[in-house]
C-alpha cells in the first residue's frame, strides 16, 4: 500500500499517530512550546556547548516520553547536516570557524525540536490548530490536500520511473531529458485530471463552496500548563 | 420513497468540448426498488451518462430525478437523492480520516459536527468498517476504501446509488463481499460494470450502451449472452 | 542548495587482483536505490563494500553498508579504483535521487543561520503577504480550487523523483515555481508553493521553522513573481519559449540571490571566491530550471488535446496577463532585478541597519538579549580585481563541489539492496 511512498513521510506519519501523553496535547500548546524553544536556541550566544547539550537532553527526554525511537529521531534530524555542513564550510572559509560549530548545533537542535513537535502531532491536526489560530483557511485547505495526496502521487511517479527504466537501454542525455519531460507532463496531466475527479466527488456530496471546519483538539487547562512549562524550560536552561 | 419513476431520461445528447459526441440520444428509466447494470464497451458513454444524473454534466435532453429537473435550484436536492460512487476511491476519500470524509456530506447538508459524526458512524456501521473511522484513507485496502466511499454517500441518505465500475482494484473475495453489501442496501442502484457475475449478483436488469446510445435492455444474463459479454 | 540527502554515492569499482580479476565489478548504491531495470546492476553480483575499506580518491565506504566486497567468484576483493557515477550511464532513470549528484537548485535555509532581525523581519513580512495572496488565489469565497492547488503541490514533490540527466553522473530536477505560475497563475502558484515549503519544513526538515517566512518570501513570493513576469510580458507572443525559459531562470535566480543576501546580512562572511562560486552554481541551476520548465510545458502542450480524460477538467495554461499594458510588468521586473542586486549590495553596508537601530534606541537593549552578528561584515568581492575573482571563482567551484560530494558521501546511510522495485 505504501511501498513506494517516501519512507520518511510514512515513518513520520505513523510516529505522529501514537497515543502517548505528549501526542494528546493540543497542537497549539505544542506549537507554542516549539516556538519558545526555537527562539531560545536561535538567540543564544553564550556558553553554547552547555546549553546545546541541555537542550539535546531535553528533546531526547521528549522523545522518550512520546515513546518514539530516539536513535531514529536523531538520525532523521541529521538529514539537514550535509547542507548545514556546506554553510558551515562557507563560514569556516570566511574565518568564522567557531561560529560554524555554534550555528551547526543550533540548526540541528532546531530541526530536532521541530521533529519532536511533528512526530507527536498528525499534520492535519496541526493545520486545524492553525485554523483556530486564524491562519488563512484557503492555504490550510491546500496544505491538507497536499499532504493527503503526497501519499499517492510520488508513488505514481516512482512507478513511471521504474517503467521507463525497464524500457530504456542506453539513453543519452538528450533522450533522457526528453523522456523525463514527457514523464512529468503525463504526471501533470494525471494530477490535473485527479483534481477534477476530486472536485466531482466533492460536488456530488453537496459541496457548496466552503469546506467544513477542520478537526482539532480542544484547548484544556492541561494544555495551557504544558505550554507554559515546556516553553519555560529552554529559557531556564539558558541561565545555566 | 416516492412511487414515481426515480430517474427518467429522454433523448439525452452530450458532446465534449472538442466535439466528440459522447451521448447520442439516451432514453432511460429507473423505477423504485430496481437495480440496473450498465454494460457496454469502454468509451460507449456509460460514465458520461451517470455524470448527468447528479448534474455534474449538463447535456441536451430531458432529465428528471424524482420529478426534478437538474437546474441550479434543484441541484442540492438532487445530489442528496442521487449518491454517486466513483471508480477511483482515492479521489473520493480526500479528507484526513475516514470519519471526517464520511462526515463531509452531512456537514455540507448543514448538520452540526456532532450530528454529522453520528450520521457518519451509522453509515460506517452499515458498511461494516466502523472500527476504521480514525484511519487515514491511505492506510486502507482497496476494499475498505470502496466501503468508506459508499459510506460517505450513504451518510447523505440517498434514494439512488450509482456506482461506476466498483469492482476495479478489488480481488474476487472483496468483489463478493461488495456484492453482498450492495444487495443488503435498500436503495435503488445503477451499477456500471464489466463483471457480469457481479452484475448478476446485484442487479435485476441490464442495459447495453454502444456508441452513446442504449441499444438493448433486458435481464443481465440475457444481455450478456446476446453481446458476448460474459467471460466464459 | 536543495536538501537532497546523500548526494552522489554511486560508483563503480573493478577489482584487479586475484581470481576476481579485472572485469568483475560491483556497484555501491545509495540508500533506497533500486536495481530493477538496470542491466549493469543485474550483471554485478554483489553490492556494497566493507565498512572502512579505503577507496581511491580518499573516500570511504560508509559504515554498515551491506555485505562485503566480493568479486564474481565470491572471494573477497580489494577495491582498487573508483570511478564516479559512470555506472549509471546505462540506467539513468532507475535510481533514486538520493544516489546521484543532484544539482540543487533551491535554497531552503535551515534554522540557526539567519540572524534574529533577518528571520523575524521576514516572518513579519511574510504573514500578511501570504494572507493577501491566499485571498487573491481563492477568488471570492469559493474554496473549490483548494484540491487543485493541493494536488499540484503533491505533483511538485512527485516531480522531484523524476531525474533529468544533465551530465555524467549529474541530474537535476524541477523546482516548480515557474511552472506552477504559468499553469495556475501567480497568486495560486504562490499559495501552492507556500504549502509546499511548509510541508517541506515540517515533514522533511527541509528548511527551518523560524526561517519559514524567509523561505516563503524567497521562493513562494519573490521566486514565483519573478518567474511569472517574463511570461506575463512575452508569453503570449512569438517568443513564448524564451519567456518561459527566462521565467524558470529568474524564479531560481531571484530566490537564490535573496537567500544569499539574507545570509550575508546575517553576518555570514562570504569571500569573493565563495560568493562567485555560489552564484555560478545558482546560475547553472537557474539555467537548468529554465530548460526543464520549457521542456515540461511543451510536453504538456503536446498531450493536451487528448489529455483531459475527465470531462470536467479542462487543462489549459493560464493566459498571460498584461497583454495590453506591459508597463506595470516591466516596472515590476526592473524593480525586482534592482532590488535583488540592491539587497546584495546593501548587505555590504550594515551601518545603515545599525544606525537605524541606534536611532530608535532599541539597539542597546536588543543587543543584550539577541545575537546581532552585524559587525565588520563586508563583501570583499566588490573590491577584488576581475582576474583574481575569476580564478578564485573557479577554484571555489571545484572546492565547493568537492565538499558537497565528500560531505554527502560521508553521510550516506546504509545501502539498501532491493531486488524488486516495489
Amino acid at each position: 500500500m505504501q511501498r513506494a511512498v517516501p519512507r520518511s513521510l510514512a515513518s513520520l506519519d505513523s510516529w505522529s499517530r501514537g497515543s502517548s501523553a505528549l501526542h494528546r496535547f493540543d497542537p497549539r500548546a505544542k506549537l507554542i512550546a516549539l516556538l519558545a524553544l526555537l527562539v531560545a536556541v536561535a538567540t543564544a550566544n553564550r556558553s553554547i556547548p552547555r546549553f546545546a547539550l541541555a537542550v539535546l537532553l531535553f528533546l531526547v527526554a521528549g522523545f522518550l516520553w512520546a515513546r518514539l525511537p530516539v536513535a531514529g529521531a536523531l538520525a532523521r534530524a541529521a538529514v539537514i547536516l550535509p547542507f548545514v555542513a556546506v554553510l558551515a564550510a562557507v563560514l569556516w572559509i570566511g574565518g568564522q570557524g567557531e561560529r560554524a560549530w555554534a550555528l551547526a548545533a543550533k540548526s540541528y537542535l532546531s530541526a530536532l525540536a521541530a521533529l519532536l513537535a511533528m512526530a507527536t502531532t498528525p499534520l492535519p491536526r496541526l493545520l486545524g490548530g492553525f485554523e483556530k489560530l486564524g491562519a488563512p483557511r484557503f492555504l490550510l485547505e491546500v496544505a491538507q490536500f497536499l499532504y493527503r495526496y503526497l501519499f499517492l502521487l510520488p508513488e505514481e511517479a516512482q512507478r513511471m520511473r521504474q517503467a521507463a527504466a525497464a524500457r530504456s537501454m542506453r539513453p543519452g542525455i538528450r533522450e533522457g531529458f526528453r523522456a523525463a519531460a514527457g514523464a512529468l507532463a503525463v504526471l501533470f496531466a494525471r494530477s490535473y485530471a485527479r483534481a477534477g475527479a476530486i472536485h466531482h466527488a466533492m460536488l456530488a456530496r453537496g459541496f457548496n463552496g466552503r469546506f467544513p471546519e477542520m478537526q482539532t483538539a480542544h484547548f484544556r487547562k492541561a494544555d495551557a500548563v504544558f505550554a507554559v512549562v515546556a516553553s519555560a524550560v529552554p529559557w531556564g536552561l539558558r541561565l545555566l | 420513497m416516492t412511487a414515481c419513476p426515480l430517474i427518467q431520461v429522454r433523448g439525452l445528447h452530450y458532446s465534449y468540448e472538442d466535439g466528440t459526441a459522447a451521448l447520442q440520444g439516451v432514453d432511460f428509466r429507473l423505477d423504485p426498488g430496481e437495480s440496473v447494470a450498465l454494460l457496454g464497451p469502454n468509451g460507449s458513454g456509460k460514465t458520461t451518462f451517470i455524470l448527468h444524473l447528479n448534474g455534474l454534466l449538463a447535456g441536451k435532453g430531458a432529465i428528471e430525478i424524482c420529478g426534478m429537473k437538474p437546474d441550479k435550484a434543484n441541484l442540492p436536492a438532487i445530489r442528496r437523492k442521487v449518491g454517486v460512487i466513483f471508480q477511483d476511491s482515492d479521489s473520493q476519500l480526500f479528507m484526513p480520516t475516514v470519519l471526517e470524509d464520511v462526515s463531509f456530506g452531512p456537514r455540507n447538508l448543514g448538520l452540526e459536527p456532532k450530528a454529522a459524526a453520528g450520521r457518519a458512524l451509522a453509515a460506517l456501521e452499515a458498511v461494516g468498517i466502523a472500527e476504521l473511522r480514525n484511519r487515514a484513507p491511505y492506510h486502507l485496502s482497496a476494499g475498505e476504501k470502496k466501503r468508506a466511499a459508499i459510506a460517505g454517500v450513504l451518510a447523505m441518505e440517498p434514494e439512488i446509488l450509482v456506482l461506476d465500475e466498483p469492482t476495479t482494484f478489488l480481488d474476487p473475495p472483496a468483489q463478493r463481499s461488495l456484492a453482498a453489501l450492495l444487495s443488503r442496501l435498500p436503495q435503488s442502484k445503477l451499477v456500471v460494470t464489466h463483471t457480469v457475475a457481479f452484475a448478476e449478483a446485484v442487479c435485476t436488469r441490464a442495459v447495453f450502451f454502444e456508441r452513446g446510445r442504449i441499444v438493448a435492455e433486458g435481464g443481465v444474463t440475457e444481455i450478456a449472452a446476446r453481446f458476448g459479454w460474459a467471460f466464459e | 542548495m536543495g536538501l537532497h540527502p546523500r548526494p552522489l554515492v554511486m560508483a563503480r569499482w573493478a577489482s584487479r587482483r586475484g581470481p576476481d580479476s579485472f572485469g568483475s565489478m560491483a556497484i555501491i548504491l545509495g540508500p533506497g536505490a533500486d536495481t530493477s531495470g538496470c542491466p549493469a546492476a543485474g550483471r554485478a553480483r554483489h553490492i556494497g563494500a566493507r565498512s572502512g575499506m579505503p577507496l581511491s580518491g580518499g573516500a570511504k565506504a560508509e559504515a554498515g553498508t551491506s555485505a562485503r566486497a566480493v568479486g564474481l567468484t565470491g572471494k573477497p576483493a580489494r577495491v582498487t579504483r573508483l570511478r564516479f557515477a559512470q555506472a549509471w550511464q546505462a540506467c539513468p532513470l532507475s535510481t533514486n535521487r538520493n544516489d546521484r549528484a543532484t544539482v540543487g537548485n533551491s535554497l531552503h535555509i535551515p534554522d540557526g543561520f539567519l540572524s534574529t532581525p533577518v528571520w523575524a523581519a521576514l516572518d513579519i513580512a511574510a504573514a500578511p503577504s501570504v494572507a493577501y495572496i491566499a485571498r487573491r488565489a481563492q477568488r471570492g469565497f469559493e474554496e473549490s480550487r483548494a484540491p487543485l492547488l493541493g494536488v499540484l503541490g503533491a505533483f511538485v514533490f512527485a516531480a522531484q523523483i523524476i531525474n533529468f540527466p544533465v551530465g555524467p553522473g549529474t541530474t537535476a530536477h524541477l523546482v516548480g515555481g515557474a511552472l506552477l505560475s504559468f499553469t495556475l497563475g501567480p497568486a495560486a502558484a504562490s499559495v501552492a508553493m507556500t504549502a509546499i515549503l511548509a510541508i517541506q519544513a515540517l515533514v522533511f526538515q527541509d528548511g527551518g521553522v523560524l526561517a519559514l517566512g524567509t523561505n516563503i518570501v524567497n521562493m513562494a513570493l519573490v521566486g514565483v513573481a519573478a518567474g511569472y513576469l517574463p511570461y506575463a510580458l512575452w508569453g503570449g507572443g512569438p517568443r513564448r519559449r524564451l519567456a518561459m525559459f527566462a521565467g524558470g531562470v529568474l524564479s531560481v535566480l531571484s530566490s537564490a540571490l535573496l537567500a544569499l543576501s539574507e545570509l550575508a546580512a546575517s553576518g555570514v562572511k562570504m569571500s569573493g571566491g565563495v560568493l562567485a562560486t555560489a552564484m555560478a552554481l545558482f546560475f547553472v541551476s537557474a539555467i537548468l530550471e529554465g530548460a526543464i520548465t520549457v521542456a515540461v510545458i511543451e510536453a504538456i502542450e503536446r498531450i493536451q488535446p487528448r489529455a483531459a480524460r475527465h470531462p470536467a477538467s479542462p487543462m489549459h495554461l493560464e493566459k498571460p496577463r498584461f497583454q495590453r499594458s506591459p508597463l506595470p510588468a516591466m516596472i515590476g521586473l526592473a524593480a525586482l532585478l534592482l532590488s535583488t542586486v540592491g539587497v546584495l549590495l546593501a548587505s555590504t553596508q550594515p551601518d545603515g541597519i545599525q544606525r537605524l537601530g541606534e536611532r530608535t534606541g532599541i539597539a542597546a537593549r536588543v543587543r543584550m538579549l539577541l545575537h546581532t552578528p552585524l559587525s565588520n561584515y563586508h563583501a570583499s568581492f566588490l573590491q577584488s580585481d576581475v582576474g583574481g575573482k575569476v580564478l578564485a571563482g573557479l577554484a571555489g567551484i571545484a572546492l565547493v563541489y568537492a565538499a558537497c560530494v565528500l560531505v554527502g558521501r560521508a553521510f550516506f546511510r546504509r545501502a539498501v539492496v532491493r531486488n524488486r522495485s516495489i
